[in-house]
């Protein structure tokens, strides 16, 4: 297939899961927010638009990151790439470029999720009201999921389209484990007390996973389960090793079909043994912001080298 | 102006192909009708049939209003106008092919070689360049316009990259999920074999240097073109690759297209972009959507473009009231379908008769295309009549002019209901080592009440068009 058609599904699959990783970011942002809304100094908006990795374009703006601020950035602002609107509009974008390699179903899924959200009305997106959008959001892209799993023919568009929801994904699951890193604890709060507790609770609700936590550990909330369940256990399908595993199969079966193996199916095996092989308290240990910070960079390089090699 | 002709009938005589059609308006329910317009409608926005339109205001993606009464012609009349259309193709290609050869009917005469030579659409690159087969306008649209029962005029000729031809199919499409029962009660000859017919049509003009099954790729400037939805279309539906400039690239003189498993040769390119964004390195040098060396390419006989470079020679208005010389000069018949009665602004007698008749004439720019740049004259003011008047005598040779045709005409939903609204047909004409017609083409219809003008970027909607046996 053309390169440029197989970059395009790629970038539109990366797209959709963009937009509903956003609208999962500030998911957890709204509930830990609401965890302590007189603490003065609190600071769940700054630290979301880090994880984001948009802070710079934020403060670019804006002096503070109030709540109305960092959520109109972050769904609906044209200047930043990555804003929920933003991502919709390119994921629409590059469907219409690659109209015949898409299934009717998801142009459909694309098209209608972009034709609603151009008549969105300003109090949608008010703080009070928004987490009705990012419901919305997280149905669209589910819906485009569905479209690709239960349509596409299983040929190399499929396999590049695969690719882009879950190297967006595993980028996305680090960046929100990565969030309880950067949001401080209240003073009087100390860590495995309450409020760390309750943060850590918010991840796991914001991936949909808290009754997948209780089902696997039958125990209390504690931090490092949560962060195994999150990066180390297969069974999660937001889970780091999920998505590489994903990953790992969707390499696997184009290097199957073209007869060749290349240095991004090299880079996928390594980081999908290390976390095989890794035990959460020597994450832990070694900081799990140093190794969720690793795992980005790698990931990065990792769809560096699947557009090097098949996409230009 | 004469009362046009209405192609169902008038004066209560309804003509026997359109009785079928008469009875179903009569005994359907407005409510009926207006539910499957909100249905056509629904149909084509979701399939995402669209068509863009620079004003810059609005909605940047409109449909093409869609009429769901179809225009019906019989096989005696379509008989007719098919023998006509493959005349008319055949004379056209074989005179680019004399304009780039021998130039035979230039030199006996039979047109002034500057009308030629120095005309903006001829290319000096491809003067003794073969082309397979001797083709050169693979696909060809034919406007034609009727104004009596008998009488079809062609209206000019598209000899470049005519588009269309998606709507023709989409309409019909639409057509048979919405009225299933007509369809059951007229025997309507199908069309839905187009694009296979073109895939042959492009395989049949492969270039001699192709080994094995040649390749073909359909080559489009990209989303923002306002026939995108086209070329998406055609390329889906024959299974090919749609390209962008970007996709391509010439190496050793052979054309590829890049792809995940490398470059990937392609034979023949149709290509629905002009020939001036080819090749930066013959044409314009600063088209971003060409491909460096593609000419090189085509003059090695490596790659076959269709419609061949240069085509548009034949297109040209001026160059259109030759078309009947050409057909008894090149095939030695006489021509089936006329021309409309042409008045050639560079002859000074005609041009004397062109000022003088302002008020009754419809005066052309000969490089105007989609109703742009034209006069109607019985319609235009005194002031624009004399400002066009001085615009003739500066540069008549860019003009020529007509006398206003009364269109024939077919019932259209409007506001008020039911009325005849002005239509013209456009015939699609595959030209490979045969030449293939599907029956019918695209009915265009002007929408607003006594408008003449059917393009669909001023207002013009389309028909389903049936040919019954």
């Amino acid at each position: 297939m053309l390169s440029r058609t197989a970059e395009n599904l790629y970038w539109l699959a990366r797209y959709v899961e963009r937009a509903e990783n956003m609208a999962r970011l500030l998911d957890v942002t709204i509930r830990m927010a609401g965890l302590f809304p007189h603490q003065a100094g609190s600071n769940e908006w700054h630290s979301t638009l880090i994880a984001a990795g948009c802070a710079n374009g934020f403060y670019a703006k804006h002096e503070d990151a109030t709540p109305a601020a960092v959520i109109h950035y972050m769904t609906r602002d044209p200047d930043n790439s990555s804003s929920i609107l933003s991502c919709l509009e390119t994921a629409r974008r590059n469907s219409r470029a690659v109209r015949t390699a898409l299934t009717a179903d998801m142009w459909e899924a694309v098209n209608s999720t972009w034709l609603e959200a151009r008549v969105l009305q300003e109090a949608e997106f008010a703080t009070e009201s928004v987490h009705r959008f990012l419901d919305w959001v997280k149905e669209r892209s589910r819906l485009f999921d569905g479209a690709v799993v239960g349509t596409m023919l299983r040929n190399d568009a499929c396999w590049f389209t695969r690719l882009g929801t879950f190297i967006e994904r595993a980028d996305s699951t680090a960046r929100l484990i990565d969030v309880k890193y950067h949001v401080l604890l209240p003073e009087y709060e100390s860590v495995g007390g309450a409020a760390d507790y309750h943060q850590w609770a918010a991840i796991l609700r914001s991936v949909s996973a808290l009754r997948a936590y209780h089902w696997v550990y039958r125990d209390r909330i504690k931090p490092w389960l949560i962060a195994e369940l999150l990066i180390l256990r297969p069974e999660t399908p937001r889970s780091l090793i999920a998505c590489l595993g994903e990953i790992m199969l969707n390499l696997d079966l184009l290097a199957q079909n073209y007869g060749r193996r290349n240095e991004c199916h090299r880079l996928a095996g390594q980081m999908h043994a290390k976390l095989r092989f890794e035990r959460i308290d020597q994450i832990f240990q070694g900081g799990l912001h140093e190794f969720l910070t690793g795992f980005i960079n790698a990931n990065i390089e990792l769809g560096n080298e699947i557009s090097r090699q098949y996409l230009s | 102006m004469p009362e046009a002709f209405n192609e169902m009938g008038a004066d209560g005589r309804v003509r026997p192909h359109f009785a079928g059609i008469r009875s179903w308006l009569a005994a359907t329910p407005n409510e009926v009708f207006a539910l499957k317009r909100r249905e056509a409608e629904h149909i084509f926005r979701r399939t995402g049939i669209t068509f863009a339109v620079y004003t810059g205001e609005g909605d940047p993606e409109r449909l093409i209003p869609f009429d769901i009464i179809p225009r019906v012609l019989d096989a005696r009349e379509w008989a007719f106008v098919e023998r006509g259309l493959r005349q008319r193709v055949l004379a056209l290609n074989a005179f680019i092919a004399d304009v780039y050869g021998a130039q035979e009917f230039i030199r006996a005469g039979k047109i002034p070689p500057e009308r030629v030579l120095c005309n903006s659409g001829f290319v000096v690159d491809m003067v003794g360049l073969k082309v397979p087969a001797g083709v050169y306008t693979h696909v060809a649209g034919i406007d034609l316009v009727r104004v009596d029962a008998e009488t079809f005029y062609v209206l000019e000729d598209n000899c470049r990259t005519p588009s269309g031809v998606s709507y023709m199919l989409e309409d019909r499409e639409a057509m048979m999920r919405l009225f299933p029962e007509l369809f059951a009660a007229h025997r309507v000859r199908p069309i839905a074999h187009y694009t296979d017919d073109l895939l042959e049509t492009l395989r049949s003009v492969a270039p001699p240097n192709c080994e094995g099954e040649p390749v073909v790729a359909l080559l489009t400037p990209g989303a923002y073109n306002s026939a995108y939805y086209e070329h998406s279309f055609l390329a889906d539906e024959m299974g090919i690759e749609l390209v962008e400039g970007p996709d391509l690239v010439v190496q050793d003189l052979r054309l590829y297209m890049r792809t995940t498993q490398g470059l990937q040769k392609v034979d023949v390119l149709y290509r629905r972009i002009d020939d001036s964004f080819l090749d930066p390195l013959v044409f314009r040098p600063d088209s971003l959507v060409g491909i460096p060396g593609l000419i090189a390419a085509y003059r090695a006989g490596n790659v076959t473009i269709a419609n061949a470079v240069g085509a548009g020679i034949a297109d040209d208005k001026a160059i259109y009231t030759y078309v009947p010389e050409m057909i008894r000069f090149f095939l030695g018949e006489e021509p089936l379908l006329q021309n409309v009665p042409t008045w050639r602004c560079c002859e000074a007698e005609d041009c004397a008769y062109v000022i003088d008749h302002l008020h009754e004439l419809v005066v052309k720019d000969v490089h105007g295309s989609g109703g742009y740049g034209m006069l109607v004259g019985p319609h235009a003011s005194k002031a624009e009549r004399a400002d066009f008047a001085e615009r003739l005598k500066a540069t008549p040779d860019r003009y020529i002019a007509q006398p206003t045709l009364a269109l024939s005409t077919c019932p259209t939903f409007v506001d008020s209901g039911i009325a005849p609204r002005h239509v013209d047909l456009r015939p699609f004409v595959l030209v490979g080592r045969e030449v293939r017609i599907v029956p019918g083409g695209l009915t265009r219809v002007a929408l607003r009440e006594g408008s003449l003008v059917v393009n669909s970027s001023q207002g013009g909607g389309t028909k389903d068009t049936w040919v019954v046996d």
